[in-house]
């Protein structure tokens, strides 16, 4: 043990209704590139979150460089040498390279901040981490690499022992995932240790010595990267506990609604797919893998570079969400609170916000019939509200989301694309709005629902495509689809 | 007490406004007379029409500071069309209405072709279309129109001014966009989630420029009544009188972050800074005082307001959240 940086033993943490975490151990040596895999809603933020200070476990211990604490808050574990990339990054964009590096750290005399010394400093450090960034740039100037490369190096220069890195390569191409091997190579050098979160398998075989296994908040297993397969580790991760049970029965017919044909945009490459009448298709995928993207550009809220989209055999050009509405494609995003819902305005007015047209004779709203529609869907889709100008903002999670769902009914679409339909949203909602989308699908409706939550893509959805660095991976039937198929074509 | 928090929280400003109107009823025996409250609505015409269309401004979230400069130009093409194009009064007030609406227009590029802020698009329109206003004249104001246009300004129909009829005719189309029409829950919308609205189907660029359009037109119509009742165009008139107008429709409960706010609110607010206005000059207060106390109750209802709408949110929310822990739940 005397060679651990790190060890954290039996760490849990539980929030009301859900064990985030439950007896978790991590044991980091030093100088040691330690991955921790495992799927959404394992417990790694959680468990990051402890490390940086940011929560406090209920239960557990950790011992960071032969000592142990107890209490860990954020200036604490920052002085203790820990540092934390998050995927956001935490840099002032406005500010010189130099200027966020030594943020908060008094460069120069007194009061008064010398840029040159600064400067000259942040230049020394980043060429012993041979970063070739001018300190004197803005960062709002330079490639999301290079921004990660100067959080580093801000981080290296607080001394830092052990550097968590949270899915790094997540935003960058091949070119830049190279460099940034290097510069991590160039670290371990420097004996700093490093927990590398990745979904992406050839990454931890590369780069770890060791890997950390979480699933459902538990702990499973930490392996050799030497000695374990790809296949191995995928097992680990998976075989999460089926415990919710899905609503039965396909209800896709024969004909083809919805067809896109190569089409290629912001982030996804020549993706072809058909959908059929009363089909709900999964779209699975690491996040960042592009599907988003493709909803939105099917809808029409992002632009299409090539490629076209026919619906019912007719081709449409969608450049808005205006030719989306038209072509009868519906969008729920996955960002309820910003793209979704409108928090402020009630319940009704958001049910009809989308059909104001049909609801309208020369712009005059006919209130009678508006109430009379949200009364309906309400109703229909058993939203809880006690009227409906209750104000959407005040309503639970589920019932926005249904809120949201209730407003493109009312746009009689035939194809509804559903981004993360059950994010955030609590366990019997979950399942209300899994039986609302079968009952929808047997009433004809196309749904195209994208989930990082395994268990709902695959008890969902009638077939399953996987998207991997913006291009379709694979295609699985309802028979073939396992975690460890979508896994496997997920993650390379 | 529940009860005060959550009628204060939605009849805030009536409240305010009746208890303006007790205490100067007590304070001055001139104040509840019908020549003085017909003073009052003639006073507060055009702040109430130029506020309805900033109110559709500020609930798409944007802000319109030209208002003051608009009716400074508007009123001085008008005496221009009469003066020295010979034109009738109805064509030169319609001619003057159109500058404001091309002042709207204007505004509204900058806001949605160029992508300036509204508040530095209008701050920039607030300047130049001034400078307009002097070059047209040369500084110096314009006399000569028609006798009979003074009545636009001045004339009675029946016991009501000409100008508090245009007022009353302007707040119900006001009331009717906002409470009645698709464009006006559009400009909630709007100014509640812009991307949201944008992803629901609405087009956000024309609707955003027919809102400043309208506020031109209504600043338009303010201008040629101004004009009228001063029967003389002044390049340098209603300066900083957007600021009264912004005043009166955060006043009304309007958020000036946009997408909150009831269109009855807003006539409240005009009302308030009316009665205001004219039971301070009955109770003889210095002009000087006059500002101060505008200026304190500007502050002062709008912070209670902001604390009454928090204590009925906090009510509501938990209401719902007892509601939900109560409810049965589907999945054992």
């Amino acid at each position: 043990m005397a060679d651990s940086i790190l060890e954290m033993r039996g760490i849990s943490k539980g929030y009301p209704g859900v064990q985030a975490l439950s007896g978790v151990n991590l044991s980091v040596r030093r100088g040691e590139i330690h991955g921790l895999m495992g799927e959404n809603g394992a417990g790694k933020s959680t468990l990051i979150k402890i490390l940086a200070g940011a929560i406090t476990p209920d239960e557990g211990m950790i011992r960071f460089d032969g000592t142990e604490v107890s209490a860990l808050d954020p200036r604490r574990a920052m002085e203790l040498g820990i540092g934390v990339i998050y995927q956001e990054l935490n840099l002032v964009p406005n500010m010189t390279v130099a200027d966020n590096i030594y943020l908060g750290v008094p460069v120069g005399r007194g009061p008064w901040r010398n840029p040159k010394t600064a400067n000259a400093k942040a230049a020394r450090l980043l060429q012993s981490l041979g970063i070739d960034v001018d300190p004197t740039a803005q960062v709002s100037e330079l490639t999301i690499a290079y921004q990660q490369m100067v959080e580093i190096a801000k981080a290296v220069s607080k001394n830092v022992k052990l550097l968590v890195m949270d899915e790094p390569t997540a935003p960058l191409s091949s070119h830049e995932v190279a460099r940034l091997f290097a510069l991590i190579e160039r670290l371990r050098a420097d004996n700093i240790s490093i927990i590398y979160i990745s979904h992406r398998m050839e990454e931890i075989f590369k780069l770890t010595e060791r890997v950390t296994v979480l699933r459902d908040g538990r702990f499973i297993a930490t392996l050799d990267s030497a000695t374990t397969s790809r296949s191995e580790l995928i097992r680990s991760m998976v075989g999460r506990e089926l415990n919710e049970t899905y609503p039965e029965g396909c209800h896709a017919q024969d004909a083809i609604i919805l067809e896109a044909r190569n089409i290629s945009g912001n982030r996804f490459i020549d993706v072809s797919f058909a959908l059929r009448k009363g089909e709900i298709l999964g779209i699975g995928g690491l996040v960042g893998a592009g599907r988003t993207e493709v909803a939105r550009a099917l809808f029409g809220a992002d632009p299409l570079h090539s490629g076209e989209i026919a619906v019912n055999g007719r081709t449409f050009r969608i450049t808005s969400p205006v030719d989306g509405l038209r072509a009868g494609i519906a969008l729920v995003p996955e960002d309820r609170k910003h793209q979704g819902l409108h928090l402020s305005m009630s319940v009704g007015d958001n049910i009809s916000l989308a059909s104001l047209k049909a609801l309208s004779r020369g712009g005059w709203i006919s209130l009678d019939k508006e109430a009379e529609r949200s009364a309906l869907r309400i109703s229909e889709l058993r939203i809880k509200t006690p009227t409906a100008e209750q104000i959407a903002g005040t309503l639970s999670g589920g019932n926005q989301q249904k809120v949201v769902i209730a407003k493109w009914l009312e746009t009689k679409p035939q194809i509804l694309i559903m981004d993360e339909p059950t994010r955030g949203i609590d366990v019997g909602a979950k399942q209300e709005i899994y039986v609302l989308m079968k009952a929808l699908a047997a009433q004809g409706y196309s749904i195209i629902m994208i989930s990082s939550d395994m268990p709902e893509l695959l008890g969902v959805s009638d077939r399953i495509l996987v998207m991997r660095r913006g291009r379709i991976s694979g295609e699985l039937s309802k028979s073939e689809a396992s975690q460890e198929r979508v896994l496997d074509l997920a993650a390379h | 007490m529940k009860n005060f928090n959550r009628l204060a929280s939605r009849y805030g400003m009536a409240i305010v406004l009746v208890g303006l109107i007790v205490f100067f009823s007590l304070a001055s025996e001139f104040f509840l007379t019908q020549q003085n409250l017909t003073n009052v609505l003639r006073q507060v015409a055009m702040l109430g029409i130029a506020s309805v269309g900033m109110t559709l401004v500020v609930l798409t979230g944007g802000i319109d500071l030209s208002v003051g400069s608009t009716i400074a130009l508007v009123g001085v093409v008008t005496a221009l069309c009469m003066s020295s194009l010979g034109l009738d009064m109805y064509t030169a007030a319609l001619l003057g209405i159109v500058t404001g609406a091309v002042v709207g227009a204007i505004n509204g590029l900058a806001v949605t072709v160029f992508a300036i802020p509204a508040l530095i698009a209008t701050l920039g329109t607030l300047t130049a279309v001034r400078g307009f206003a002097f070059i047209l004249t040369d500084g110096i104001p314009i006399f000569g129109f028609p006798p009979e246009f003074s009545y636009l300004g001045r004339g009675m129909i029946g016991p009501i001014p000409v100008p508090v009829l245009t007022m009353f005719v302007v707040f119900v189309i006001g009331w009717v966009i906002l409470n009645r029409l698709e464009f006006g829950r559009y400009l909630y919308a709007i100014g509640g989630n812009r991307e949201a609205a944008r992803l629901s189907g609405i087009s956000v660029g024309i609707t955003l420029m027919i809102t400043y359009v309208l506020a031109g037109i209504f600043s338009g119509v303010a201008g040629v009544i101004m004009l009228s009742r001063l029967n003389s165009a002044q390049p340098n008139v209603a300066n900083a009188f957007e600021m009264d107008v912004i005043t009166a429709v955060v006043l009304g409960g309007v958020s000036i972050a946009g997408g909150e706010g009831r269109f009855t609110g807003v006539i409240f607010g005009v009302f308030i800074i009316g009665v205001l206005s004219n039971g301070m000059v009955l109770l003889n207060v210095q002009d000087y005082w006059q500002l101060v106390v505008k200026g304190g109750v500007l502050m002062a209802a709008v912070g209670l307001d902001q604390y009454y709408t928090r204590v009925g949110r906090r009510a509501a929310s938990k209401k719902q959240s007892d509601a939900m822990i109560s409810a049965p739940q589907s999945v054992p």
